[in-house]
C-alpha cells in the first residue's frame, strides 16, 4: 500500500527537481521499496503527484529494465552476461544458479528470498566474471563462489559487497536509488585491485604526469 | 542622398523567403522552413513515409523517407552528406528543412536512397502478419501501397514474427492489433499533441514496444477517432466499422458534420443506401484533417427502428395516429393550422440553412406571424437583441485562423472542447505555437480549458458579469483589437451578460463571434428564424428592412413582434395561439421540459416535421417525416458565419426536406412558399444582398445578482458534454461507452463535507427529483456544483426541474453494505 | 625515462579513504576551484578549448567547443547534466572514479558550470551501481557542507546546485539525448536534433552535456594549466586518460595514460594475454567499436590513430579476447544486448536487430549457409547509418568487423553444423590451455 508518508517522500522528491517530472525515475525506485514493485498503486500515485496520465506513467515503467513488474526476492543476483563475463564465466555461473536456485531467469525462490535474472555489462569489465547483488559489486565470480553467495544470502549471514557494504535488502537499495541515504557511504573499499593496477605500476616504475604550471 | 525606402504605407506583402533547391533534378523554390518531404510533393515525387504526419510535430522516427542530400560547402562544391566513415547517409527527409542550394536524390533518382528506403520497408514488414485480406484497412493502407511502390518482391525473413495476442480494446470505440503496429507513434502523438488527452501512450522497449493505454484507465478522448483515421496501417480499428466494409466496396462523398457550429468537412461512405462509416475529410481552413468523436460516429441516428417513413395524421375516432398519403397529410396540416388562427413555429438545431429559410418565410408569408425561434434551449430576449445586433447576416467574421493569430481569446459561457470540438482544437493548436493566450470565464478549471492553458477568471453561475466587465481593466489580458471574445449560447442565461459582451468588444476592439452549440443555429439565425430577425440580418423593426423582404417574397411581412420559444410554448399553452408547428425539437433541451410537454400536449392544433417518433410526435395532429442530412442537399453555416453546403449522399434516398412538406403545406394553404426544393431556396436566400442598414441596437439589460443558495445547497453549473444523450447520438453504443461516466463536480471542501471519495455515488436533488451520479473534484467554489446538463439518462432539465444557476442539493449514496462481514 | 603512465585522475585513489572530502582536499582537491572563480567564464572556456580536452564519452568532440555553442543571450537557465550512465559493453572507467574520488568529478562540475554559466547541474548516474550513487551523494553533501556548493561558492556570489540523479536501466539513456528525455522523466528515447542540447536541451534550455571524465579532468587542465595537457598525448588527441582493460588479460584493470599509447604497450604492463594464450581480437573502445585483431597491436589509441585503424577509439574499452573464445558466440551476444536495448523508436534498429539475432543465433548453431553471411551483410548495411541513432550503428560494427576478419569462422560453424569452441575453454576457471 501507497502510505500517506511514501506520497509525502514522493512530493518531496518532485520537488528536488526544477520541474517535477524529472522526479518521476526515482519516484519509482521509492514506489518499489514501499511495494516491492512497481504496482498499479504506485503508478497511480505518481501520476497524480506529477498531473500526467497514469499511461504516460506506465510508458516511463516499462522502459525501463529496474523496474519490476512481479514481486521480487529480497535479493536481486544479477549475473553479468554481457559477452565478455560471459566468456570468462558469467554463462557457467548463470546456468549453475539457475540449476542450484531451481528457478528460471526473472524468476523468484520460493523462499521468496532470491530473484535471479542475467543482466547486461555493470561496468566492471577489468572484474569479470561479475555479479550484482542489489546492485552492489560481487566481483571475479566462480561458479562455487556465486552458489555460496546465494545460500549465504538465503541462509541470512552477513555477505559484504567486494566493492561495497554490507549487502542490504532490494527494497532498501531501491530507497537508496530513490535518494534517501542509508549512510554507508563510508564502508567498503576506495577500489578494488584491479582499479588500482595502473597506479601500483606507476608507483612501481616512479611513473608520474609532468608537473603542472600551477596557475 | 540616399532615400530609405519607408515600409509604412506600403500595403504589399513582404516577399516570403524562399527558399531554391533541386529535387531530383529539377529546380523549385519553396518558403523557408519547408520540409524536404513536402518539398518533394509539391513537384509531384512521392517520397514514402509513415511517422510524418504536416500536422504532428516530426520525429523521424520510422525512417522510411530517407534521401540523399548534398550541400554547398563554403567552397560552393556541393557535398553529400555522409555518415559512418566513408559512407552516404540518406537523410529523413520528414525532419530535414530545405536550405538554399540544397540537392535531394529521391528514391526516383539515388540508388542509395532507393536501397535505404527499401532496406526499411523490409524490416517493417518482418513483424507485420501480412493479413491485408481480413484487415480494415486493406485497400487503403498506406504500408500496403507503399510496399508495393518501394518495397522488395520477396521478404528474405524466414525466422520468428513477434506476435500478440490479438486485439486489445483501448476504449470501448477503439480497437488495437499490435502486431499490425509499424510504431509510427502517430496516435500517440496526436493524443498528446493536437487533443491533450495522453490516455496512450508507447509502453515497453524495443522490439517489444507497443502503444498502449494503462491497464484501469482507457483511451478516454472527444477527438479519439482521428487515430484510427490517421494510422498508416490496420492497428488501429473502431469496434463500430470493424469487419463492416471493404474500401472498393464504398461510395466517398464529401459532406459536413452536422453537431456542432464547428462546420467540419466529413467524408461520409456508404454501401447499398446506408452509411458505414465516417471520417475527416482534409479542410485546412476549418477542420483541418480533424473531427471529433460526435462527428465521425454518431450518424447511426438515421436508421433506427423509430425513423419516420411516411405521414402520419391523427384519426378523429381512435385519436391515435395513423399512415397517410402525403396530399391528406398537406391538406389536414393545412386546415388545421388555418382553423387554429394564430400559430408559432418552433426550430430545432438540425436544420440546414435552407430548411431554415423555408420555416422563416412560411411563419411570414404562410402563417403571416413573426412567432417563430430557433432557439430550442433556454434564451432570453436580451439574447435575441444580441444575436440582431452583434450576430445575424454578418457573414464570415472571426475564422479559425484569426484564432491562431488573436494574441488573446477570451471564452465566455463557452466550453469548447464539449461544445465545440473542432473550435478546441485550433485553439489548442494556436495555445501551443505560443503566440495566443487564452482566458475564460467559467465556474471551474474544466480539462478543457486546462489543455487550452486556459487563465480561468472564477465566476458562479449568474455571476458573470462582473467579471466580464472587469476584463477590460485586466492588466495582464490586455484585451485590445488583436484579441478575440468568443460567446458561447449560455451566457444567454445571465442577466446583463451578452450587453455586457458588446460592451467589453465596444471598449477593447477586440473582435467578436458567437459560439452556439448547434450545426443549425447561425444559418437559422441568418435565414431569418427569430421573430425580430428577417433573412440576411435584416431588422424586423426597420421598415426598409420588411420592404427589402416583402419584395423578394412578393408579400407583405408582418409587423407584430415574435415570441421567443418559452413565449410560444405558454401562448399555445394559454390557448392565445391555436397551433404550433415544430420542427425537430428535443423538449428536454428547453428551459422547462415538464412546462413544455404540457404545452404540446394541451396545444389546439400541432405540426411536426420529424426525422424519428418524439415526445412531440406523440401530440402532433399531423406528422411529416423529414430527411436527415445524409439524404438531402444543403448547407450549415459555422459559427465563423462560413457557409458550409454539402451534397446529398445517399441519392437512392426519397426522403423529403423540410422545405418540401413546407412547400405542400403553404400551397395548400393558398399563400405557396415559392419555392419546392433546397437548390430553389438557396437560390432565393442568395437574392438577398448583405443589409447595409441599421442594426438593432446592443442590449443593455443590467446585471441581476444571482441569488445566493439557499442554506443547504448550492448553485449548479452545467453544460452539455459532448457525448452524452440526445437523439442525433442514439444507436452506437461502443461511442456511448466511450464517453464520460456522468460526474457532478464539487469542491474539496464539499466532497469532504459530503463525507465521500472520488467515484463513489451521490444523489443531486431539487424539489422537483433527484438523480444519482457519481462525484468528482474541482476548483469550484464551495457552493457551486457542477453536472453535465444530459448524459447518463440523466436530464437535469427534465428530472430535476434544475438549468444553470438553480439551487440544488446533495448527499451521499450510502454504499451497498458488504454482504458478507469479515471475520475479525 | 619516459613515463608510460601519467595518472592524475587516478593519483589519488590509493589514498587513505580517497572519496571523503578530506582526503581529496589534502591531496591538493579544491583548489583548482579556487583559482578557477578568479577566473572569468569565458577564460575557463578559453582554456578548456586550449587544452586541446575532447569529450571522453566516445564521440571525441572538443569539449570547450561545446562549452562555446551555449547561447549567451537566451533568457532561460543554462544546465550542466554530466553523463555518468556508462554502459557500453566493457567500458567501465566513470565507475571506478567516481567510487574512488567523487570530488575529483563534483569539483569539475562545479568549474564547469561556472564556466557555462550554470546554477543547476545533474549527474545522471545508472541506476545499477549502488555504492557508486551513496558516494556521489555523500560527496555533494560534503561539498555543500563546506561551501564548494550551494550559494555563494567560497564567497564568491556563485550559486550552485547538484543533484545526484539515478537512472532505472536503458543503455541508450547515455546517448545524450535520450538521457535528456529520460532526467526529464521520459521514456529515454532520442530526441531530434536539431535543436542541439546547447541551444535547446533540458527543459528546452541550453544545456552541456559531459562524460564523467572530461568533466573530472577539467579540474587539472585549471590546475596545471593547458599547456600541461597538451604535453601529454597526440597533436590531435590531447592529455592523458584512463584505458580500461578487461579480459583475457593477466592484470585487467585501469591505466592511465597519454593518448597515443598502444595495445602492445599496455598488454606488456598488464602481463599480457593471460598465461599460454594468444591475443584473438579485441575492442578498441567497447563493443560499438569494431572489432580489431592482432594485427592491430600497434595503432596508437587516439582518435586519430584508431579511426585509421578502421574503429573508433570510443571509450579505450579495450576487451581482450584469446584465441578460446568464440567470434560468432561474442557477437551474437552483443547483438542481443543491442537487441534488448534497443529503444524502439526507429525501424532500422527495433526490427533490424530482432532479425540480426535470429540469423545469429542459426548461425552460430551452425544452420544456415554462406549466402546468409551476405545476407546478414546486407542487413548491417540496411541498418549503418539508416537508423536514428548511433546505437543501431554500434549495433553492426561487431558483425561487420567479424565478417571481415572471421569469415572462415563463420563458415566453420556451418560446416560442423555447430560451435567448434568449447565454452569452458575460454572461462577463467577451466583448466588452463584447455580447448576443444
Ligand atoms: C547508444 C549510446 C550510448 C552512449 N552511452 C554513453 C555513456 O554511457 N556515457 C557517456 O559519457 N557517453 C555515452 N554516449 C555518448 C554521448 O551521447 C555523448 O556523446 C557524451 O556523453 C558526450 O560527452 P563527452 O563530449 O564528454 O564525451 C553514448 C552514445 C550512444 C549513441
Ligand atoms: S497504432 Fe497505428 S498510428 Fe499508432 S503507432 Fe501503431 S501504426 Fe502508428
Ligand atoms: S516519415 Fe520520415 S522518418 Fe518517418
Amino acid at each position: 500500500m501507497i502510505t500517506d508518508e511514501t506520497k509525502a517522500e514522493l512530493r518531496e522528491i518532485a520537488a528536488r527537481y526544477p520541474q517535477p517530472r524529472s522526479g518521476l525515475l526515482p519516484m519509482l525506485h521509492l514506489v518499489q521499496s514501499a511495494e516491492g514493485r512497481v504496482t498499479a498503486e504506485g503508478i497511480e500515485a505518481c501520476a497524480e503527484i506529477l498531473g500526467i496520465t497514469a499511461a504516460e506513467v506506465s510508458g516511463v515503467a516499462t522502459f525501463y529494465t529496474m523496474y519490476k513488474r512481479r514481486p521480487m526476492g529480497d535479493y536481486h543476483v544479477g549475473v553479468c552476461t554481457n559477452t565478455l563475463c560471459a566468456v570468462m564465466g558469467g554463462d557457467v555461473i548463470f546456468e549453475r544458479l539457475k540449476e542450484h536456485l531451481g528457478v528460471g531467469n526473472d524468476e523468484t525462490t520460493e523462499d521468496g528470498k532470491i530473484t535471479l535474472e542475467h543482466v547486461e555489462c555493470n561496468a566492471a569489465c577489468d572484474y569479470a566474471p561479475v555479479v550484482m547483488v542489489n546492485w552492489e559489486f560481487m566481483d571475479n565470480q566462480t561458479p562455487e563462489s556465486a552458489t555460496r553467495l546465494v545460500d549465504d544470502l538465503r541462509a541470512g549471514s552477513e555477505v559484504r559487497s567486494t566493492r561495497g557494504p554490507r549487502i542490504c535488502t532490494w527494497r532498501e537499495a531501491e530507497r537508496v536509488l530513490a535518494g534517501f541515504d542509508d549512510g554507508l557511504a563510508d564502508e567498503g573499499p576506495a577500489a578494488g585491485p584491479a582499479t588500482l593496477v595502473g597506479l601500483e605500476i606507476a608507483r612501481e616504475n616512479g611513473w608520474k604526469a609532468p608537473e603542472g604550471g600551477q596557475q | 542622398m540616399t532615400v530609405t525606402p519607408s515600409k509604412a504605407g506600403s500595403n504589399a506583402p513582404a516577399p516570403q523567403d524562399l527558399v531554391t533547391l533541386t529535387i531530383d533534378g529539377i529546380e523549385t523554390s519553396v518558403p523557408k522552413g519547408t520540409l524536404v518531404i513536402r518539398a518533394a510533393e509539391q513537384i509531384g515525387v512521392q517520397i514514402p513515409r509513415f511517422c510524418d504526419h504536416p500536422l504532428l510535430a516530426p520525429v523521424g522516427a520510422c525512417r522510411q523517407c530517407l534521401v540523399e542530400v548534398a550541400m554547398p560547402g563554403p567552397d560552393g562544391e556541393l557535398r553529400t552528406m555522409m555518415g559512418p566513415p566513408g559512407r552516404v547517409k540518406p537523410q529523413a527527409s520528414c525532419t530535414l528543412p530545405v536550405a538554399e542550394g540544397m540537392q535531394v536524390k529521391t528514391q526516383l533518382t539515388s540508388p542509395i536512397a532507393d536501397k535505404a528506403q527499401q532496406g526499411v520497408m523490409e524490416q517493417l514488414l518482418i513483424n507485420h502478419p501480412l493479413d491485408c485480406p481480413v484487415c480494415d484497412k486493406g485497400g487503403e493502407c498506406p504500408l500496403q501501397n507503399q510496399a508495393m511502390t518501394n518495397g522488395r518482391g520477396e521478404s528474405r525473413f524466414q525466422e520468428v514474427k513477434r506476435t500478440f495476442p490479438k486485439p486489445i480494446n483501448i476504449s470501448a470505440q477503439v480497437l488495437l492489433d499490435r502486431e499490425r503496429c509499424v510504431l509510427c507513434a502517430r496516435c500517440t502523438r496526436f493524443s498528446e499533441q493536437v487533443a491533450g488527452d495522453p490516455f496512450i501512450a508507447l509502453v515497453e522497449r524495443g522490439a517489444l514496444q507497443q502503444v498502449g493505454i494503462y491497464e484501469k484507465e482507457p483511451y478516454r478522448s472527444n477527438f479519439s477517432g482521428n487515430v484510427i483515421q490517421i494510422c498508416p496501417v490496420g492497428a488501429l480499428t473502431s469496434a463500430d466499422y470493424r469487419f463492416r466494409a471493404r474500401p472498393f466496396d464504398l461510395v466517398s462523398t464529401p459532406s459536413v458534420a452536422e453537431h456542432d457550429s464547428g462546420g467540419a468537412a466529413i467524408r461520409v461512405d456508404h454501401r447499398r443506401g446506408k452509411v458505414v462509416r465516417r471520417l475527416a475529410w482534409n479542410d485546412p481552413e476549418v477542420n483541418e484533417e480533424w473531427i471529433t468523436d460526435k462527428d465521425r460516429f454518431a450518424f447511426h441516428y438515421a436508421n433506427r427502428p423509430d425513423r419516420l417513413t411516411h405521414p402520419q395524421v391523427r384519426d378523429g375516432e381512435t385519436g391515435e395516429l395513423r399512415p397517410a398519403s402525403w396530399p391528406e397529410a398537406f391538406a389536414v396540416a393545412a386546415r388545421g393550422l388555418r382553423a387554429a388562427g394564430r400559430v408559432g413555429v418552433l426550430t430545432g438545431g438540425r436544420l440546414t440553412r435552407e430548411d431554415a429559410y423555408g420555416y422563416a418565410k412560411f411563419a411570414r408569408v404562410a402563417l403571416g406571424t413573426n412567432d417563430i425561434d430557433f432557439r430550442s434551449r433556454p434564451a432570453s430576449a436580451e439574447e435575441e437583441q444580441f444575436l440582431a445586433s452583434r450576430v445575424a447576416g454578418r457573414g464570415l467574421g472571426v475564422t479559425y485562423t484569426d484564432l491562431e493569430r488573436a494574441n488573446a481569446v477570451v471564452l465566455l459561457g463557452l466550453e469548447p472542447e464539449e461544445e465545440a470540438g473542432t473550435l478546441f482544437l485550433r485553439l489548442r493548436k494556436a495555445y501551443r505555437a505560443g503566440g495566443t493566450r487564452i482566458f475564460a470565464v467559467a465556474p471551474f478549471t474544466s480539462n478543457g480549458l486546462r489543455k487550452l492553458g486556459a487563465t480561468v477568471v472564477k465566476a458562479a453561475p449568474g455571476e458573470e458579469v462582473p467579471a466580464i466587465e472587469q476584463l477590460a481593466h485586466d492588466g495582464e489580458l490586455a484585451l485590445d483589437g488583436g484579441g478575440v471574445i468568443l460567446v458561447g449560447e449560455r451566457l444567454a442565461t445571465v442577466p446583463g451578460a451578452l450587453s455586457a459582451v458588446a460592451v467589453l468588444a465596444s471598449q477593447t476592439g477586440a473582435r467578436l463571434a458567437w459560439v452556439p452549440r448547434r450545426a443549425g443555429d447561425r444559418g437559422a439565425l441568418d435565414a431569418g428564424c427569430l421573430g425580430s430577425v428577417l433573412p440576411g440580418g435584416r431588422p424586423l423593426a426597420d421598415a426598409g428592412a420588411r420592404v427589402d423582404v416583402g419584395a423578394v417574397w412578393g408579400s407583405t411581412v408582418p409587423t407584430v413582434p415574435g415570441r421567443d420559444t418559452d413565449g410560444i410554448l405558454a401562448a399555445a399553452a394559454a390557448g392565445e395561439l391555436g397551433g404550433l408547428v415544430v420542427a425537430g425539437v428535443d423538449l428536454d433541451d428547453l428551459a422547462d421540459p415538464t412546462a413544455a410537454r404540457a404545452a404540446v400536449a394541451s396545444a389546439g392544433f400541432v405540426v411536426s416535421l420529424e426525422l424519428r417518433a418524439s415526445a412531440v410526435t406523440e401530440h402532433a395532429d399531423v406528422v411529416f417525416p423529414v430527411a436527415p442530412v445524409a439524404e438531402k442537399p444543403g448547407s450549415f453555416v459555422s459559427w465563423e458565419g462560413r457557409v458550409r453546403p454539402f451534397e446529398k449522399v445517399l441519392e437512392g434516398s426519397n426522403a423529403v426536406p423540410d422545405v418540401r412538406v413546407l412547400a405542400g403545406i403553404a400551397d395548400e394553404l393558398g399563400t405557396p412558399l415559392g419555392f419546392q426544393t433546397i437548390e430553389a431556396a438557396a437560390a432565393e436566400l442568395d437574392e438577398f444582398a448583405s443589409w447595409d442598414g441599421e442594426r438593432a441596437a446592443d442590449p443593455t439589460v443590467a446585471a441581476s445578482p444571482a441569488a445566493p443558495a439557499p442554506a443547504g445547497s448550492h448553485r449548479l453549473a452545467t453544460w452539455k458534454t459532448m457525448i452524452g444523450d440526445g437523439p442525433m447520438q442514439d444507436g452506437d453504443p461502443a461511442y456511448h461507452a466511450s464517453g464520460p461516466t456522468p460526474t457532478v463536480l464539487v469542491s474539496a471542501a464539499t466532497l469532504e463535507s459530503l463525507g465521500a471519495a472520488v467515484g463513489d455515488q451521490v444523489e443531486l436533488s431539487t424539489d422537483t427529483g433527484t438523480a444519482v451520479l457519481a462525484v468528482g473534484v474541482a476548483d469550484l467554489a464551495d457552493d457551486v456544483v457542477w453536472a453535465p446538463t444530459s448524459s447518463g439518462g440523466v436530464n437535469l432539465g427534465r428530472d430535476l426541474g434544475a438549468g444553470a444557476g438553480s439551487a440544488v442539493r446533495l448527499s451521499l449514496v450510502p454504499a451497498a453494505a458488504p454482504a458478507v462481514q469479515e471475520a475479525m | 625515462m619516459t613515463n608510460v603512465l601519467t595518472p592524475v585522475l587516478s593519483d589519488n585513489w590509493d589514498a587513505d579513504r580517497p572519496w571523503t572530502r578530506e582526503s581529496y582536499e589534502r591531496s591538493g582537491g579544491y583548489q583548482a576551484l579556487d583559482t578557477a572563480l578568479r577566473m572569468q567564464p569565458d577564460e575557463i572556456v578559453a582554456l578548456v578549448k586550449e587544452s586541446g580536452l575532447r569529450g571522453r564519452g566516445g564521440a571525441g568532440f572538443a569539449t570547450g567547443m561545446k562549452w562555446g555553442f551555449i547561447p549567451k543571450d537566451n533568457p532561460n537557465p543554462k544546465y550542466l547534466v554530466v553523463n555518468a550512465d556508462e554502459s557500453e559493453p566493457g567500458t567501465c572507467k566513470d565507475i571506478p572514479l567516481m567510487m574512488a574520488s567523487p570530488h575529483t568529478l563534483v569539483e569539475g562540475v562545479v568549474i564547469s558550470s561556472y564556466a557555462i554559466g550554470a546554477h543547476t547541474a545533474f549527474i545522471y548516474v545508472r541506476g545499477e551501481v549502488l555504492h557508486v550513487i551513496r558516494r556521489l551523494r555523500a560527496a555533494v553533501q560534503e561539498a555543500y557542507a563546506a561551501g564548494h556548493l550551494g550559494k555563494n561558492i567560497h564567497g564568491t556570489g556563485y550559486d550552485l546546485d547538484v543533484i545526484v540523479h539515478a537512472g532505472a536501466g536503458a543503455y541508450i539513456c547515455g546517448e545524450e539525448t535520450a538521457l535528456l528525455d529520460s532526467l526529464e522523466g521520459r521514456r529515454g528515447q532520442p530526441r531530434l536534433r536539431p535543436p542541439f542540447p546547447a541551444v535547446a536541451g533540458l527543459y528546452a534550455s541550453p544545456t552541456v552535456i559531459n562524460n564523467v571524465e572530461s568533466i573530472a579532468t577539467v579540474p587539472s587542465i585549471v590546475r596545471n594549466g593547458a599547456e600541461w595537457f597538451g604535453s601529454m598525448g597526440t597533436e590531435k588527441s590531447k592529455g592523458m586518460t584512463l584505458y580500461s582493460l578487461s579480459g583475457h588479460v593477466t592484470r585487467p584493470g585501469q591505466y592511465e595514460a597519454p593518448l597515443g599509447i598502444t595495445l602492445r604497450e599496455l598488454l606488456d604492463l598488464a602481463g599480457g594475454v593471460r598465461n599460454g594464450h594468444k591475443l584473438k581480437f579485441w575492442t578498441p573502445g567497447g563493443s560499438s567499436t569494431p572489432l580489431l585483431t592482432d594485427e592491430h597491436l600497434d595503432v596508437p589509441l587516439d582518435y586519430e590513430g584508431v579511426g585509421a585503424a578502421g574503429s573508433m577509439l570510443g571509450t579505450k574499452a579495450l576487451q581482450i579476447f584469446d584465441e578460446t573464445t568464440c567470434v560468432v558466440r561474442a557477437v551474437l551476444r552483443w547483438t542481443e544486448f543491442y537487441k534488448h536495448e534497443s529503444c524502439g523508436k526507429c525501424t532500422p534498429c527495433r526490427e533490424g536487430t530482432w532479425w540480426l539475432v535470429q540469423v545469429l543465433a542459426r548461425l552460430e548453431k551452425g544452420q544456415g549457409s554462406e549466402e546468409d553471411l551476405d545476407q546478414l551483410l546486407d542487413q548491417c548495411d540496411n541498418i549503418l547509418g539508416r537508423s536514428f541513432c548511433a546505437l543501431a550503428d554500434g549495433a553492426v560494427s561487431p558483425i561487420d568487423s567479424s565478417l571481415k576478419f572471421f569469415r572462415d569462422e563463420y563458415v566453420e560453424h556451418l560446416r560442423q553444423g555447430g560451435c567448434p569452441f568449447d565454452p569452458m575453454a575460454s572461462t577463467l576457471f577451466s583448466p588452463v590451455g584447455a580447448t576443444a
